[in-house]
Parts: C-alpha cells; structure tokens; sequence
C-alpha cells in the first residue's frame, strides 16, 4: 500500500509541486512572522538595556490622565524640579540627574524640510553631557543645540550651522554647536533623532514650563542594590510618583516598538492566512483530481481487498508527505523573509538598531509545520473521502467521467454562505462581543460558501464570459472545454475570486469613506481654503497659532477658524477636546448653530459642548466644569454654549488661552473663508508665504484637503495589493494545474484536432481562451463578492460618519483586466505543451 | 503499379517511401521502398496484418508522419520539407479523416462536428453538398446532438461527413469499423463506397479485415513493409484467398 502511494506520487511531481508551493508560500509568512518578532523584539530589548545602562532607578510622575480605552497611551505629567533634590538626598543616591525630555523635537533640514524619522522618535532633552562628542561642544546658551550624529546626517547639517526646531512652540532658530554619539561608536540609539537644548530652553520647548522635568534619571552607590534604592526613594517621594529600576524601565519602553511589532506580525499572519486560504482551493482541486484520474487504479486496489480505511490513508499520507516536505521548506523561506525583513527594519530612518542574531524560537518550527501540514491535509480530507467511496467495480468499467448532480454542493454552498452572511451581519452591526473575530469568521465563511455555490453558476456565467471569444473557432473550443467540468473550473475560480474580492471589499471601503468625506467638506465647510499637512507619526502636523491671525488680517479674507486637539479629564473623565481661536468665524465656516446660550464667542474660561454630549454627561448651560489638560492646572469652565452637532464640528470646545495648555496646543487645522468678490488664488499666495515657518503644512482648496486626508490610504491599499499579488500568485498557479491537467486528459482530442487541420497557434488559442474564461470568471466572482462585502461594510459604519457608498468602478474594471491577462499568463505553458502534442501517438490506439 | 490513364493524376503517391524507428538495437523498419498511387476518384483498400507497416504508411501519405526516405505527394504537393503550419493547412484543405474511435469532440453538437474542419480554416460549407452528405448518412434528425448521445454507428457516420464536407483530394479511413457491430460497419462501408462512386471522392481505407476490404474498388497488400500483392474489383473471398497465400508464403 506505502509503496503503491509513493509511486504514484513520484508520477505526478509537477502537479504536487504545484500545489505544494501554495503551502511554501503561506507557511513562509508564518514563519517570517515569527522570525522577524523574535528578532526584533531581542533587538529592541537590546536597545533598552543599552539606552538604560547607566540607569539604576527611574522616577516620573504619575499620569494625571492614565490611558483610557479610546487611547491606550498616557499622557506623561511633568514632575516638579524639588523632586530632584528629595530623590538626591535619598540615602544611596550617588546622583540623580532632572531629565527634560520628550517625543516631538522637529528639525528642519539643509533642504528645508522637516527631517522626518519614519517610525523612531525625534527626542528633545537637555543636555547632560554624558555622551561621547564627535565634534564642538554642548550648549551653553540658550541659541545653541546639539543632535546626536545619526540626525546631523540625515538633516545634512554640521557645527556651525544655524537650524530652525519645531517643538510645543513655533520654529525657533539654534546654532548646532556639538554633534555626539553614543558607546560603542552609534550614530543613534535604534533610529531615535535627539537634539539637546540647555536645560530651561528642553523645559520650556518639550515640557511647556520651566523647572519641570519628564522623569528624574539616579545611579545608585556602590553597594547599593537597584531594587533598594528603588524602595527608598519610592517611599520618600510617596504617592504621585512611579518609580521603576532601570532593568523595569527599559522592558517597558521595550514594550512599545514590540507593540508596533506585533501589528506588522498581523500583517505578516493575515499575508499567511490569504496564502493558506487560497492554498486551499488549489489542493483540494490537486486531490480531487488525482483521485479522479486514479480511479480504476483505486478501485483495482479495492477489488484486491484494500479497504476503504486504507483509501483514505493512502490519499491523506500523500498530504502528509506534501504537507511535511513544503512546511520544511516553506519554514526555510520563512527564515530567510524574517532576516531579510529584520535587516530592512534595523536600517529605517537612517536608524541603526543592533540585531541580536537571528532567532529561529522553537514556536516558529512547531507553528510553521502544524499550520503547513494542518492545512494541506484538511484541504485533502474531502478527496481522499471521495476515493474511499469509489466502488471496486469502477476498475472494470470503462471510466467515465461521472457527472455528479450539483443540487448537493448547491445547498450546502447555500447554507454555508447564508451561516457566513449572518456572521459578518453580526460582526458588522457590533451585537456580542470579539466583533472582528466575528467579522473575519463571517468573510471566510462567506467565501466558503460562495466557492461551494460555484459549480451551480459556473455553467451560465462561464458561457456568457466564453461569448466574448466566440467569433473564433479555437475561442469557441476553449470556451466549450472550460465549461465542461464545473466543479473544477469553480474551485479554480474561486482560488482568485478570494484575492479579488478582498481587495475589491477594502477599495470599496476606502473609496466610499473618501467619497463620504468629499460629502461632508462640500456640504458642511464653508472654507475656501484649508491649512492642514499629512500626519507621518504619532503626532499630528501642527502651524504657528499666529499664522491664524496674521491670516485674518490679509486683505480679501472674511474669517479665519483654527483648532488644535487634546485629551483631558473632564469632571473626571477621559474626554478629547478642541481649542478654537475664533468660535464666531467657527459658526460661519462650520454653519454652527446654539441651541442655548450662545456660540457667537468664547473667552478665557468658558467651554461650549454639543447638544447630544451634553446630554449624555448631564450638563446643562452655566454648569461650571473641572477640565484637566494634557499640561498644567485644572481649568474650571463656565458652560455658555450649547450647539447643535454635526459631522464636523462636535464635542467640546475651548478657547485657545485654555487651549496653551494642550499636550500640542499649535493648531492643528486652519480654515479660510474669503471675503466674496476677492480673489482665492492671491489669498493662497499671501498664506503660503505665511506659513514658511511651518514646513509642516500647506494651504489648499478643499479637494486637496480630502486628498490630504485620505493619503494614508494609499498605503493601506499598496499593502493590500501585496496581499492580492500573493494570492493572484497562488490561483495562477491553480489555473496552470487545472489546464494542464486538461491537456493531458484531452490529448486524443488535440490530436484529432491537429490533425484535421488545428494549426499549432490556434491550438494555443484555445487553451488560452479557456485559462482567461476561467480566471475572467473568478475575477467577476471576486468583484461581485467584493463589492457586496464592501458594501455591508460600508453600510455598517453609516453610523461612523461613512454615508456615501462609492463603489470603484475604475479599480473592478482593472482587476477584470488583470484576471484576463493573468489567464494569458497561466495558459503560457499549458498551451505549449498541447501545442506540442503528437498527433500519431494522440490517436493511436493500439 | 503502371502508369496513370491520360489527364488522370493520382490523389496521392509514394515513391519508394522508407520508415525507420529508432536507430541501432532498436531499429525499427516500418517501410522498406514502398511505391503506391492512389487513384483519383477510387476507393483503395491497404490490407495487412498486424505490423505490415498499413497505418505508418497511412500516416506517412497523410502527412501526419515524415518519411525517412523517399517521396510523398498529395496532389502535386510534394510534402517532403514542408513545415508543421504548411502541413496542417494541406491536412485541412485537401485531406479527410476518419480514426477508429475518438473521432469527434464531445463538447460540438454533430453538425458542428461536421462543419469543423470548415470552421478552423474560416470557410464556409456549400450548404447542398452539406444537406446531401447529411442526408444520405441518415444524420438529419440527430444534428443537434452532442456524441455522448449517439450510437456508436452514428458517431462513425458523423465522422464520415466531416471528412467529406470540405471535398478533400483524399479521405483516410483508418478501420473506421474497427469498433462497430457488423450492420454498423457495412452501413459506414457502403457510404464510402459510394462517395467514391456517385462523387468521385478518392478513398483509402486502412483495415485487417477482408470483409471491409471488399468494398473497396482496389486492395493493396503489405506485409513487412513491402507492397507485396494487389487485387481489383476484390470480394471477400478473393481478399482473403490472396491473404491465405501472402501467409502461407511468409510462412514459408
């Protein structure tokens, strides 16, 4: 029986193969995945422990607006400098230095532009003078910076150099008077861009005042223990303090480029899910058709006396073995993506974090394997089922290819896919709980049923696609032979229909939310002008507030609205806010209407809230409210407006003297009405040359605002495109598998043809005709499932602000045409190869 | 074999046609020097047993098959040198062909099989020799059927008329009755035999089976790659008197 299996399998190499390097593909990103986080997580634990090696303990305040399930960050509180003193004279300190550093110290480089890090933090600090100076010296006034060497680079900038800095104020111009680096000769410490002010200018610049620190940095004495020390000074300084060894500092600084980390692991595991998924189709096809082709050979096993327990092994030991022999190599693979891709992160930005050596944890092996071979033998569970009921006497009739009746996949396909629609109706509307689990269950469900529900349509649709090709005899042929065995024409399809349909679902999302936002700025924004800039990090573009006023004072300008963002406590709680430099010009720009008291105004000192806010956190007009910022002392506001909601303006609003006190109190967004009758593109001009201290952001109209806004998409949809080549990949191979596999069934026909009178290229005509039927139809499958998931989608999210579905007709029609060259493309060697038919020995018989 | 009549040119010949599979040890001789002209217009039968070399010279006449030495022609087609795109064309413009079995294609109704070889080169059938041919096949009720649906017998006279649609120099029929019962078989016979008669289509019917023989206006015998006998005007009795003695002499 083993070896009857084995043989077998050596005869159908290339077809095995084929659908082995679906597993390859699939079980390389699992592993890469794996590879990748244990790499760079040790990388970056490395980095840590280097950043926290003169570190024995670490004091910083605790968080006065701790994370909330909005925002999963803190807010960091400054501590008072008399900390620093109370911590020194703790016994078993041998010194403690004030630490003013913080995230947001943006240079302006030789060209101009701001020097942008991709990903590592742009630092601030004060200068301690504990790192190794490559050239000059520290600061020593208050004009004079110096950066570490990895910025100095990128910013094309030396000692001597003047350089504007963007920080919680408007540029300011420095002398960069030093550049350092670190031990060991670094340029940087994993890519972070630090530039060292005195220590008043990194307080009043990082931290909004002066005589505050973001943490306090002590070395312990001799003989003094970081966990003692870290007792003692926890126990001196008493509540309103978190204090932490060095070794706890750095696993928890650690723990946040782990976290970006294990969002790219996703990426990397839905890339591997996609592949395995599709991988699925293309094995089940392999199986089903290798027990097809094997049949009298299977039921000559049967009639000898093997037993139906021995089909099913044979067949699902033939899984095995693939499935064991393409994990191991896809695991390979997977090694090999994971360093290549660790290498490509250590080097972002100019950045050099140090690998650790490659790891390859013992998980990466088990998982890889487990998924690999799970997946391949599920995939060949139904086949080898299928052989196990092949009656003995199917060896001595002659094999006919049975014609199963459709009606029960039809309803099982109607049943799945009716269970999945359901699903993804529950995840969509958010009823229970684990909602994207929900979700993602539902699509895959859906898919499963669509591909089931193939067969039953395959027939008509494939026939009316074949239609297009039939003004030409090889196209009619090849339109005629793909709807010959819908059950294989459908699982090939369906492999592509699930690529298609994913990223057809995702552009449907994005172009609808672009077109809802469109919507919403034509509809809801009186601007003629827009200052905004494209957020690249964590922290958003931001101008100088005074660019607001001096803009309001231009000639042909009629009003000038401006807000910057915040997170605050509110009477206790978690709440975003926005500052406004002018609420009358606000109410004209936005339409704001009151529905009590007033928003004509908004002094020092008062806040005005929307109707539906108010009424759910109970407020009423004149309530005096206790608001926390990001900085500073709590505000008490005095309620004076109460307006109506829209989908622009909503939520609370302040003025922009509370709003100094924002985490980032620069605006964030300005908005221009000009006066009627000037003109638009002068007013452009005269804005533009405002903002030259403001590399950050530009002005425009309100289309370039929308593009502005939705550019990140453009790197959504380039990830997805990733995904879909894969999985395009994936399906090409399985249209190559299912032609060839025709070819060498219909070979008598090919001779026939050939040899009354088929021309070699008309015979390559026909079987491409049949690939680009067949991957036409998965296309046209993937983009009507596609655009009905996105459409559920979309519909879902009304509620979020998406009213407008926009479905991307362009795009649709574009993967159409892609699915018919990726059928040209498939068809290549299949059509060779039956081009190349012998006629003689295609219609002998004897 | 003579010289043709006056104004009468053979459908196809071969000149002193040469076959050799394989080379040393495994050398095969398929045809050794076979001369043959097939007359225009006459339906000629080729006899021989088993590995006479009849089906390779079959082949090698129809160009399906190149000769190792020697000459073929189709008409005044001389088809040594000719490529493979020059080859089909000749196939689908001047030759017919009829196999024992898989001869149509199961996705094509009858009268698209039928029509094919007209559809591959873009021209049309004329519609009366079509309605004729079908008509005297008995096929008119059954154009619209695809070959699963038909007899065996009738998938065979599908067969016939797509080879005689186009009109061809030459049909080849290679035991088109091979694998029918025998009413089948002598419906199929008589339909070439009468082509040949009422319509002047020149054909080659390659069989062992002297019976099938019979019908044709000539027989050609080959036995080990030689022409060894012929026979005109033959019945089934003179076809297989002259076998009994072509064996007795191989024999002896």
């Amino acid at each position: 029986m083993l070896r009857a299996t084995f043989s077998s399998m050596l005869q159908r190499k290339l077809r095995l193969t084929l659908s082995g390097l679906a597993v390859v593909l699939g079980v390389m990103f699992v592993a890469g995945a794996f590879v990748l986080t244990d790499t760079l997580g040790r990388s970056f634990d490395g980095l840590f422990t280097t950043v926290y090696s003169k570190t024995d303990v670490e004091v910083t305040a605790k968080s006065k607006i701790a994370a909330s399930e909005a925002s999963h960050d803190e807010v960091p509180t400054p501590l008072p400098a008399s900390a620093v003193q109370t911590v020194d004279d703790v016994p078993g300190v041998a010194v403690a230095h004030g630490i003013a550093m913080a995230d947001g110290a943006r240079v302006i480089g030789a060209d101009g532009k701001i020097v942008n890090s991709a990903g590592p933090p742009r630092f601030g600090t004060n200068w301690l003078g504990d790192q190794p100076l490559r050239d000059g010296h520290g600061p020593q006034a208050d004009n004079q910076v110096a950066m570490n060497a990895a910025l100095a680079e990128t910013a094309g900038l030396k000692v001597g150099d003047s350089v504007g800095i963007l920080t919680l104020q408007p540029k300011r111009m420095f002398t960069l008077v030093g550049i350092f680096g670190y031990d060991g000769g670094k340029d940087s410490l994993g890519g972070a861009q630090v530039v060292a002010f005195t220590e008043p200018v990194a307080q009043e610049l990082m931290l909004g005042e002066r005589s505050v620190y973001s943490s306090i940095d002590v070395r312990a004495d001799d003989g003094v223990s970081a966990d003692t020390l870290k007792g003692r000074i926890a126990s001196k300084l008493g509540d309103g303090y978190v204090v932490k060894t060095g070794a706890e500092a750095a696993a928890e600084r650690s723990a946040g480029p782990k976290e970006f980390l294990s969002f790219f692991n996703k990426i990397l595991l839905g890339f591997a899910g996609v592949a395995l998924f599709v991988g699925i189709f293309l094995i089940v096809n392999t199986f089903s058709i290798i027990v097809a082709q094997r049949t009298r050979e299977l039921a000559l096993l049967r009639a000898v006396g093997a037993s139906r327990r021995q089909m099913v092994g044979s067949v699902l030991l033939e899984a095995l073995v693939i499935g064991a022999l393409a994990s191991l190599v896809g695991l390979g693979a997977g090694i090999g993506v994971g360093a290549l891709l660790a290498a490509v992160f250590s080097q972002v930005g100019g950045g050099d974090l140090a690998l650790a050596g490659i790891g390859v944890p013992l998980s990466a092996v088990i998982g890889s394997l487990a998924v690999g071979i799970l997946v391949t033998l599920i995939a060949a569970a139904i086949p080898a089922l299928r052989a196990a009921r092949i009656p003995p006497v199917a060896a001595l009739t002659e094999a006919a290819t049975p014609d199963r009746p459709l009606t029960r996949v039809t309803v099982a396909g109607g049943a799945v896919f009716a269970a999945g629609a359901m699903l993804l109706g529950i995840g969509l509307t958010g009823v229970g709980d684990a909602t994207l689990w929900t979700i993602l269950g539902g699509v895959l469900i859906s898919f499963i049923g669509v591909a089931l529900l193939t067969p039953v349509i395959a027939r008509p649709v494939v026939g009316a696609v074949g239609r297009l090709f039939a003004w030409s005899v090889p196209g009619k042929l090849g339109r005629l032979n793909s709807g010959r065995n819908p059950r294989r024409t459908a699982i090939t399809a369906a492999a592509l229909m699930v690529g298609i349909a994913l990223i057809t679902g995702i552009t449907t999302v994005l172009s609808s939310t672009t077109a809802s936002l469109t919507k919403l700025v034509n509809e809801q924004v009186q601007a003629d002008l827009i200052i905004s800039g494209e957020q690249s990090g964590p922290r958003p573009p931001t101008f100088d507030p005074a660019v607001l006023d001096r803009a309001a004072a231009l000639p042909g300008v009629d009003a000038v609205a401006g807000a910057s963002f915040d997170q605050a406590l509110v009477d206790g709680k978690r709440q975003s806010v926005a500052g406004v430099n002018d609420l009358a010009a606000v109410k004209r720009i936005a339409s704001l209407r009151a529905t009590a008291g007033t928003v004509d105004e908004l002094s020092a000192g008062q806040v005005v809230l929307d109707k539906d806010l108010a009424a759910k956190a109970g407020v009423t007009l004149g309530q005096r409210i206790t608001t926390q910022f990001s900085r500073g002392a709590p505000h008490t506001l005095t309620v004076t407006g109460i307006y109506e909601k829209s989908e622009m303006v909503n939520g609370w609003l302040v003025s922009a003297v509370d709003a100094a006190d924002f985490g980032i109190p620069q605006p964030v967004q300005g908005y221009l009405k000009v006066a009627d009758g000037a003109s638009v593109a002068d007013v452009r001009t005269q804005v533009t040359a405002l903002l030259a201290d403001s590399p950050e952001v530009t002005v425009g109209d309100r289309s370039e605002f929308v593009k502005q806004q939705t550019s990140q998409f453009d790197t959504v949809l380039a990830m997805i495109q990733i995904l879909l080549a894969l999985a395009i990949l994936i399906a090409v191979l399985g249209i190559v598998n299912t032609l060839a596999l025709s070819v060498l069934e219909r070979t008598r026909e090919l001779g026939l043809l050939r040899a009354i009178g088929l021309r070699r290229a008309q015979t390559m005509r026909m079987v491409t005709v049949e690939a680009v039927v067949i991957s036409v139809f998965g296309a046209l499958l993937g983009v009507t499932v596609g655009a009905g998931l996105g459409t559920a989608v979309v519909r879902a999210l009304k509620s979020e602000g998406i009213t407008q579905l926009a479905l991307p007709w362009t795009q649709m029609g574009t993967y159409l045409v892609l699915a018919a060259f990726v059928g040209v493309l498939a068809a290549v060697l299949p059509a060779i190869r039956a081009a190349r038919v012998n006629v003689l020995t295609a219609i002998a018989y004897e | 074999m003579g010289t043709m009549p006056e104004g009468m040119t053979a459908a196809a010949r071969a000149v002193d046609v040469w076959k050799v599979y394989g080379t040393g040890e495994a050398q095969v001789v398929a045809l050794r020097g076979v001369n043959v002209e097939l007359e225009r217009g006459r339906f000629t039968a080729i006899m021989g047993p088993s590995g006479s070399g009849k089906s390779t010279l079959m082949h090698c006449l129809a160009g399906l098959d190149a000769v190792t030495r020697g000459e073929v022609y189709i008409g005044e087609t001389r088809l040594a040198g000719l490529g493979d795109a020059r080859l089909t064309q000749l196939r689908r413009e001047q030759v017919g062909f009829i196999f024992q079995q898989f001869n149509l294609l199961p996705t094509l109704s009858a009268e698209e099989n039928i029509a094919l070889p007209m559809a591959i080169a873009g021209r049309k059938p004329n519609r009366e020799w079509l309605d004729a041919v079908i008509d005297t096949l008995g096929l008119r009720d059954r154009l619209r059927h695809r070959p699963s649906q038909l007899s065996g017998g009738q998938q065979q006279r599908v067969a016939c008329a797509r080879a005689l649609v186009s009109r061809p120099d030459v049909v080849f029929a290679d035991e088109p009755t091979g694998n029918l019962d025998s009413r089948s078989g002598a419906e199929v016979l008589a339909f070439l035999r009468n082509s040949a008669r009422e319509y002047g289509q020149t054909i080659v019917l390659v069989t062992h089976d002297p019976n099938a023989a019979s019908y044709a206006d000539r027989v050609v015998f080959l036995a080990d790659g030689h022409v060894v006998a012929e026979l005109r005007d033959p019945t089934a009795e003179t076809v297989l008197d002259t076998m009994k003695r072509l064996d007795a002499m191989v024999l002896g």
